[in-house]
Formats: structure tokens, C-alpha cells, sequence
């Protein structure tokens, strides 16, 4: 239909190349950490680098194991620490010792699990009200979770900080996993997403007397699901990758989630890159696993914030 | 004509919507009105008091703007602010480029290709800031990094000696913006795959059909109907960079002129000991930052709005 003139084709060609060598420099850090991982600790500290391990080891991983322990879990009872004199938590159960890389790992998983769970439950209800309810000062409520939206989040964190030590969260996993679910932008995907359900269903289902519990879980859930996958992987990476707040919030080795425990360690020991790229390693790769097998959803989410942002 | 019966139904349908409605968004009001909009309120309260971490109360004593205006005569402060705007300034416009470009080239891709391509530009996205500092901390070292042997005598020649990359003042803020944009673009080019998979095909042949060039049918069609995209990286950008602040305390905790506002804010809450952390000035300076950020956004609005 169109002649491809020689000079566009020299340019998809050439472009096609750039394309190749950036994707290659954006894969190389990725690279580096794994494979620093599993070199020998004469190879991490060579001035000529090793591009590919000679021999592959895992002494840097057992050093991580080895740098310190924390029991593995500590299941507490929740806001126990506002009845007991000394202002710690009881625990119900507490778990033997183990690495602390393990508890870090153990951590940022729960972590990111709650806060993704309470995440969407929350705002796919919010969204739906939002987008279906004709209720009085829904107009307000969509312009103040905008507002919200588009400041920095960090900036609120040190009230945040004088808040989460008033309840006596302050050093929990919870003072990051609550205001994660606070902010709005999940409400905001979620309204995107139950836009586009069709009122006539939402009249059948009132005529033929559903309740709007029944309502919400048996029609309107169904039909935003993609908007609830987008969402559940979006908050899990987040929240993982929150560095700030997890760093003004928690304060332990019990309650340091994996990025955080690495952070640590690269204050601690900045000489040894090896465990360091071990401690990256761990960071990283389940965050990266999880993101491949739901990026379709990922790329969803991503592009709904952005219609009508 | 008035039915006095239907308007008495119609309230009782919206009080019924009332009530429903406000049933559903009441878990996810009590998360955001104690953890976001409450901060807020706090966050301007505490901008006018000379709190501090110690204050046994939440509020310390009330002293108007005087943070404000010792912002304004802060040294340290100003710097952090410049060097804000230095990597805002450079990382959004070459962020929205790139992506752009990356974004034009790949979007007609076959189906797993283009999603190959979209996954490793996102990769250092998801690997998390602190793994990606950990990484470029090493590739930056001035003993054992990459950068120095690949760029040194041994590799391509460009540099004699070895460079202190990230202690040097000169080029530490430009190795922080690097790292900033690998972990920034993976974003806006999602979108603008997306953004260029749904311009209206109808248009472009039309445009086709007038003889108009490749490059006419890409400006006059294509970014034409992507503006609102591009308004949106803008902002997500623009909001980005004004926040980073891993990069900075993972790598030169504010040394060698990276210090940027939020690091500062952080360091001034925290880190200086002789005042025991000055919450009330920390807060000064987050709001300073809040109504840079809402100008800018109003700024991109605008022009956007205008073409």
C-alpha cells in the first residue's frame, strides 16, 4: 500500500539496534546482581570486572544467613501494648530462631499481602459507591481523593510518624500497611473500573430484590475483577518497594522487611558487595517473579489511572 | 406537575442511596481520612510550631511563619531546593522524550516482543530502589566498578585514573539523575504504547491519504490525541523526581551537592542531633514542597490545555 522509502527503512533498522542496546543496558544491573550473587569474594573485589562467575558459590549467602538472627515469627496480639504496663506487645506464639534475612523475607511478604488484601477490598467498594451510588457529596468526596492523588506522599510522613506512636503502632509492620491502604489511588483505579458497569443490571438485580451486599459480591465483583488484579499487583509492588516509609517506621531487626534489612546491611558493611548483592538478590527477584506472572494485569492497571487522570 | 407521592418517593430512594452509599465507602474512608487527610492537617499545624521529636505533646508552641522565613535564609535548604529543581528539570522533559520515542518504536511490535521490550524497560521499576542502589553503588565504585574499567585505560580510553564518582560534587548529582531515569521511564512507556496503540487509525489514514508526511502524521495526529497521556507522565514525573530521596540516602546521604529537599526534610526530622529532630521545620519544608509540586501540576495543566 505505501512504498517504504530507504531511508525510513535505515532508520527502523538503526532504531531496531538502539532498542537491542538498551534493552541490554536496562537488563545489566539485574544481571550484576545476580551474578555477584554466586561469585567468590576475589571476583566481586577485582578491578577488572568478571563478567561471568568462573565458578558459582553461595558464600555469600550463607554470610547474609549468618550476619544475625531474629526469631522467624511473632504472632502478637494486636494493640496488646496499650493494656500492658510496660508498653510492649504480648505475643501468642513466637517462633524459633532463624536468619534474619528469612524474617526480612517473612516480613515484607506479610506485609505486602495485608496491605494488598485490605487494599482492594476497601477500595473496590469505595469505587463501585463512587462510580454507581448517586449519593449526596459524592462530587466532594472524588475531588478531595484527586487532590490527595497528586501530593507527595512523603511529605505527610512525619505527622504520620507523631500519629502511628500516639496509637502505638510505631515499629509495627501495620504503621506502613495502614496508610498504604489510606491512599487513594486504588479507590481512584477502582471507580475507573466500575464505570463501565452497565446501570440496567445493577435495576435488574434491585427488581428481583437482591440486597446491595448480594448486589456487590455476586454481580458488580465479578465484573471488575481485571480492575482487582490490577490493583492487588500494583499494591503488593508498591508497598514492597516503599522504601521511605518502611525506613522512618520500623525500627527493628524483627520488624525489617527485606529492602529495608539490605539498606541496613549497605550502612553496616558497604565493603562487602558480594552479600550485599546476595541481600539484593533476595530483595529483588520474588518482587520480579511476581511482577512477570501478572504483568497482563500490571499493564491494565497502569493504563486505566491513567484515562481520564 | 408535583406528585406530592413521588417526590416522598424519591427522598426515600435517596436517602436509601445515601446510606448505601456512604456503607461502602466507610472502611475505605476510615484508612483515608486517618492516614492521609489527618497527616495533612497535622503535616500545616505542625509547619507553624517549633516541634520537636522530644515534645512529650504533639504540637510544641506556636510560632506563625517564622519557619517559613528562616527557610528562606537556610543555606543548606536553598541548595537542596536547587538541586531539586536541577534533576527536575533535566529528568522530566529527557524521561517523557525517551519514553516517547521508545514507546513509537516499539508499539507496532508483534504481541510478544512488544511485551518483552515493555517488561525489561520496567524491570528496574519493580527491582526496587533499594536493590538498584545497592547495584549502581557497586557499578559507581571507584575501586572495583564497571564504570571505571569500562570508560578507563583498559576499556574504551575516555577517562584517565579513577573517577570518585559519587563523592565527586561535579558529577555526583548527574550519576543519582541516571540512576533516577532508568527507574523512571518504564512507566510513561506503558502508557504511550497504549496511548499510540488507541489513536484513531481513521484520522492517520486520512492524513495519509493528503499526503502528509510520517513525521506530520506522527505531530499534527498522533501527539495531538496523546496530550492527555503526556499530561499524565508530566505530573507521575514531575512527582517522582521532586521525591527522590532513596537514591540519595542509600548512596551519598546529601554529600557532594545531592542534597535535595526531601532528603533534607528527612535529615532535619531525624538525623540533626543538636536540634533533636525539628519536626515543626521538617514539616515547613514539606509543605514548601507541596506547593511547588501543585504549581508545577497547574503550570502542565495549563500548557497542555492551551495546545
Amino acid at each position: 500500500m505505501k512504498i517504504q522509502s530507504g531511508r525510513s527503512r535505515a532508520y527502523r533498522i538503526a532504531s531496531i539496534i538502539i532498542l537491542i542496546i538498551l534493552a541490554f543496558l536496562f537488563t545489566f544491573p539485574l544481571y550484576w546482581i545476580v551474578t555477584g550473587a554466586f561469585k567468590t569474594s576475589v571476583e566481586v573485589n577485582s578491578p577488572k570486572p568478571v563478567w561471568w562467575p568462573s565458578q558459582w558459590v553461595s558464600d555469600n549467602f550463607k554470610a547474609l544467613m549468618d550476619e544475625r538472627s531474629a526469631p522467624l515469627w511473632e504472632l502478637a496480639v494486636p494493640f496488646s501494648n496499650w493494656f500492658t504496663p510496660d508498653g510492649r506487645l504480648r505475643y501468642w506464639s513466637v517462633g524459633p530462631e532463624a536468619p534474619a534475612a528469612f524474617r526480612w523475607l517473612v516480613n515484607a511478604v506479610f506485609m505486602s499481602v495485608a496491605a494488598m488484601i485490605l487494599t482492594c477490598l476497601t477500595a473496590a467498594m469505595a469505587g463501585y459507591a463512587l462510580a454507581k451510588k448517586r449519593f449526596n457529596g459524592r462530587f466532594i468526596l472524588f475531588a478531595l481523593i484527586v487532590c490527595a492523588m497528586a501530593l507527595p506522599k512523603q511529605v505527610i510522613l512525619i505527622p504520620l510518624l507523631k500519629e502511628m506512636s500516639g496509637l502505638k503502632l510505631y515499629g509495627s509492620l501495620w504503621a506502613v500497611i495502614f496508610p498504604t491502604v489510606g491512599w487513594p489511588f486504588g479507590v481512584f483505579l477502582m471507580k475507573q473500573f466500575s464505570e463501565s458497569i452497565p446501570g440496567e443490571i445493577l435495576e435488574a438485580t434491585r427488581i428481583d430484590g437482591a440486597s446491595e451486599l448480594k448486589t456487590f459480591s455476586t454481580v458488580v465483583m465479578p465484573m471488575i475483577k481485571p480492575g482487582i488484579g490490577a490493583l492487588a499487583i500494583f499494591t503488593f509492588i508498591n508497598c514492597w518497594n516503599d522504601y521511605f516509609m518502611q525506613l522512618v517506621m520500623l525500627d527493628s531487626n524483627s520488624v525489617y522487611t527485606i529492602p529495608l534489612g539490605i539498606a541496613t546491611l549497605q550502612s553496616e558493611t558497604s565493603t562487602d558487595m558480594g552479600l550485599l548483592m546476595a541481600g539484593a538478590a533476595l530483595a529483588s527477584i520474588p518482587i520480579i517473579i511476581v511482577f512477570l506472572i501478572f504483568q497482563k494485569y500490571f499493564t491494565q492497571g497502569i493504563t486505566m489511572g491513567a484515562v481520564k487522570g | 406537575m408535583a406528585n406530592p407521592s413521588q417526590i416522598k418517593m424519591s427522598r426515600a430512594l435517596q436517602r436509601r442511596e445515601n446510606i448505601a452509599g456512604y456503607m461502602f465507602l466507610l472502611p475505605s474512608l476510615i484508612f483515608f481520612i486517618s492516614f492521609v487527610v489527618i497527616p495533612m492537617i497535622i503535616c500545616i499545624l505542625l509547619s507553624l510550631t517549633d516541634a520537636n521529636m522530644h515534645d512529650s505533646g504533639l504540637f510544641g508552641n506556636f510560632i506563625g511563619l517564622a519557619n517559613f522565613v528562616a527557610l528562606w535564609k537556610d543555606v543548606k535548604f536553598l541548595e537542596a531546593l536547587k538541586n531539586t529543581f536541577v534533576i527536575v528539570v533535566v529528568s522530566v522533559p529527557t524521561v517523557c522524550a525517551f519514553s516517547l520515542w521508545v514507546a513509537s518504536a516499539i508499539y507496532k511490535l508483534k504481541g510478544p516482543v512488544l511485551s518483552a521490550f515493555r517488561c525489561i524497560f520496567y524491570l528496574p521499576v519493580v527491582t526496587g530502589s533499594v536493590a538498584v542502589t545497592v547495584v549502581w553503588s557497586w557499578m559507581y565504585h571507584q575501586y572495583y566498578g564497571i564504570f571505571n574499567f569500562v570508560l578507563g585505560e583498559k576499556g574504551l580510553g575516555l577517562i584517565n585514573g579513577r573517577i570518585n564518582w559519587l563523592g565527586d560534587p561535579k558529577l555526583a548529582l548527574w550519576c543519582i539523575i541516571l540512576i533516577l531515569f532508568t527507574t523512571s521511564v518504564g512507566q510513561p512507556i506503558v502508557l504511550y504504547v497504549s496511548a499510540l496503540g488507541n489513536v484513531d487509525t481513521t484520522l492517520i489514514e486520512a492524513a495519509q491519504v493528503d499526503g502528509a508526511t510520517d513525521m506530520q502524521v506522527f505531530w499534527k495526529v498522533k501527539w495531538a490525541q496523546m496530550m492527555p497521556t503526556t499530561l499524565y507522565i508530566l505530573v507521575i514525573t514531575t512527582i517522582n523526581s521532586f521525591q527522590c530521596f532513596a537514591l540519595i540516602q542509600l548512596l551519598t546521604k546529601g554529600g557532594a551537592g545531592t542534597n535535595t529537599v526531601m532528603y533534607n526534610i528527612y535529615w532535619t526530622a531525624f538525623k540533626l542531633t543538636e536540634q533533636a529532630g525539628h519536626f515543626g521545620y521538617a514539616n515547613a519544608m514539606g509543605v514548601v514542597l507541596a506547593i511547588f509540586i501543585g504549581i508545577l501540576s497547574a503550570i502542565q495543566f495549563k500548557l497542555a490545555k492551551e495546545k
